[in-house]
């Protein structure tokens, strides 16, 4: 850069201060920080995020299912836990975003020299935090409560696939919150969670729903997410792992890029 | 190779079209170190527009905007900038304390939350919510969120508004404090006073346009608006036909006449009313510079 800048006034001061790389990761590292605070000390999100997949399976895995050789509570482990996961990246993106918009704070963010990515990676960072916490919670119901017999490899295979699982409902949530705006938000993305998570099988197995939606299964994230949650705990289930993988990740990135795109043009 | 000296901020000929609205209709504006500028104009004028050019939050349909010589989308370019602007909600379930780490953690080599805190006069509300400060406080906040990390140029859009006569004095003696410290200043104001307390240069805006630019006083120079008062057994309506007299009224006891001759006007009101008592000369305050600024404008759109 060979422009002058006329400074003179400020000449005790370096005149271009650079930025260490070490200050860009804690900038990174702060908005981590506050997303969490922030998510820790509203029960609003906390409290349905966390009691729902809990509280249901308790209900339909653990009471209901009493009986069944543990089976039930084994099958509804892999759905409760997608049906949890997806929730904190809905929300925690969808919903946080749309509101963020509304209220000028992402406008104040994009005034200030906020590097553009640590936005994203503190909401990410927080989803999958309470992602790991709605799976540990589910996975201690179904040892200590409901006594599933499950493996160590087992246990941390379902583990490790719910944290990742909830970035492909991230990506979805961003693009919501970049279409929806303000306090009608979390309404509309109730209204796209309970249905997905019907459809894809969560709630009740698609082998008992009409034919057209067991084809239609395979459009929603949750149930190819569903599928590797069964397979993580060697249930039956449909189709390959890697089938499933790549629908998810192809998924994720159509819905980021659509996301960005969106978020250059409008703001 | 460029050897001109750039000027902190610049908009030059720029043009902004919201659908059928001409928001910014070809801006010139350069803003200089140790500089405090004030955009002035109603609602509508282009004030925020200007602002969020030069912030790098839309784009000019036509001309040039630079900050510190760069394209401000350039995060670098804004590294050396604080923000406040008219209307940002901020994540409420956090402290005060917390909200200015963070914003600080932004920035190359910024304050410390507690210089910050100090500086903003917000010391005793660190470890409060934002969401339970009152609309002062939380404007004081964001006040220190735009000076924690050691801008040298402060972009504030309206700051005072909600504030009460206390807290705005207290901004206005910390914005003069950065700003005697060598850093610069893009304050947008409704409040005339504030433009005539603190501001070097008066940028007066109408419908996207420039309408005067220049120091306060230079502005009002400009205007030469002068307002005389005095006790006078001569009629209202006879003084108001006088041609010195722009503008004639009762005031109180007083006649109040404004004028751009004050000399040639009393002059000829001692000779016409020999017992003219109580004769007091002043020059208009800035709110009347304004009005008649505006008001030219208009009249010239309608000629």
């Amino acid at each position: 850069m060979n422009t002058h800048i006329d400074l003179s006034i400020l000449s005790e001061r370096p005149q271009v201060a650079p930025m260490p790389r070490a200050r860009v990761f804690n900038a990174y590292l702060q908005e981590t920080r506050s997303e969490i605070l922030r998510y820790l000390r509203t029960p609003s999100f906390m409290l349905p995020t966390l009691l729902f997949p809990t509280v249901f399976y308790l209900m339909f895995g653990v009471l209901l299912g009493h009986g069944s050789g543990g089976q039930q509570a084994r099958y509804m482990l892999a759905a409760y836990s997608t049906f949890g996961v997806m929730a904190p990246g809905l929300f925690g993106f969808g919903v946080s975003l749309a509101l963020e918009r509304d209220g000028g704070l992402l406008t104040l963010k994009r005034a200030l020299p906020m590097p553009p990515a640590a936005y994203l990676v503190g909401k990410m960072v927080m989803a999958m935090l309470v992602a790991a916490v709605i799976a540990a919670l589910l996975l201690s119901l179904a040892l200590f409560v409901a006594h599933v017999p499950l493996s160590a490899a087992q246990v941390s295979r379902l583990f490790a696939l719910e944290v990742a699982g909830v970035l492909p409902f991230c990506a979805l949530g961003l693009l919501l919150g970049t279409i929806i705006k303000g306090q009608g938000a979390p309404g509309l993305v109730n209204m796209i969670y309970l249905p997905m998570a019907f459809l894809s099988g969560l709630w009740f197995p698609l082998s008992i729903m009409p034919k057209f939606l067991q084809q239609l299964a395979p459009i929603w994230p949750s149930y190819h997410l569903n599928q590797l949650a069964l397979s993580a705990i060697d249930m039956p289930h449909a189709g390959s792992g890697l089938v499933h993988a790549v629908a998810l990740c192809a998924f994720t990135l159509a819905c980021l890029w659509l996301a960005v795109r969106r978020l250059r043009r409008i703001g | 190779m460029q050897t001109a000296t750039i000027s902190l901020a610049r908009l030059q000929g720029v043009r902004k079209r919201y659908g059928k609205v001409q928001a910014l209709d070809g801006i010139d504006l350069s803003l200089h170190g140790g500089e405090l500028l004030a955009l002035l104009g109603p609602n509508g004028a282009g004030k925020t527009t200007a602002i969020g050019l030069l912030l790098g939050l839309i784009r000019a349909d036509a001309g040039e905007v630079a900050l510190f010589g760069m394209d401000p989308q350039r995060i670098e370019a804004r590294r050396h900038i604080g923000v406040m602007l008219q209307d940002a909600q901020l994540p409420t379930s956090l402290r005060v304390g917390e909200l200015i780490r963070l914003t600080a953690s932004y920035y190359p080599a910024p304050r410390s939350v507690a210089e910050s805190a100090e500086l903003a006069g917000i010391s005793d509300l660190l470890q409060r919510p934002y969401g339970k400060l009152s609309g002062g406080q939380q404007r004081r906040v964001q006040f220190a969120l735009a000076l924690c990390g050691r801008p040298k140029l402060l972009f504030l859009d309206e700051p005072t508004v909600g504030m009460d006569i206390e807290a705005r004095q207290k901004l206005w003696q910390a914005i003069r404090h950065l700003v005697a410290e060598g850093n610069s200043v893009v304050l947008t104001t409704h409040y005339l006073e504030e433009a005539e307390a603190l501001a070097n240069r008066v940028c007066v805006m109408a419908r996207g346009r420039i309408i005067s630019e220049g120091s306060v006083e230079a502005l009002r120079a400009r205007i030469a608006l002068k307002r005389v008062w005095c006790t006078t057994r001569l009629s209202l309506a006879d003084v108001a036909a006088w041609p010195e007299v722009a503008e004639a009224r009762i005031d109180g006891e007083r006649l109040c006449l404004s004028t751009e001759h004050a000399e040639l006007l009393v002059r000829r009101l001692l000779a016409e009313d020999v017992g003219l008592s109580a004769l007091e000369v002043r020059a208009a305050g800035l709110a009347e510079a304004f009005t008649e600024l505006t008001r030219d404008d208009t009249l010239a759109e309608a000629a």
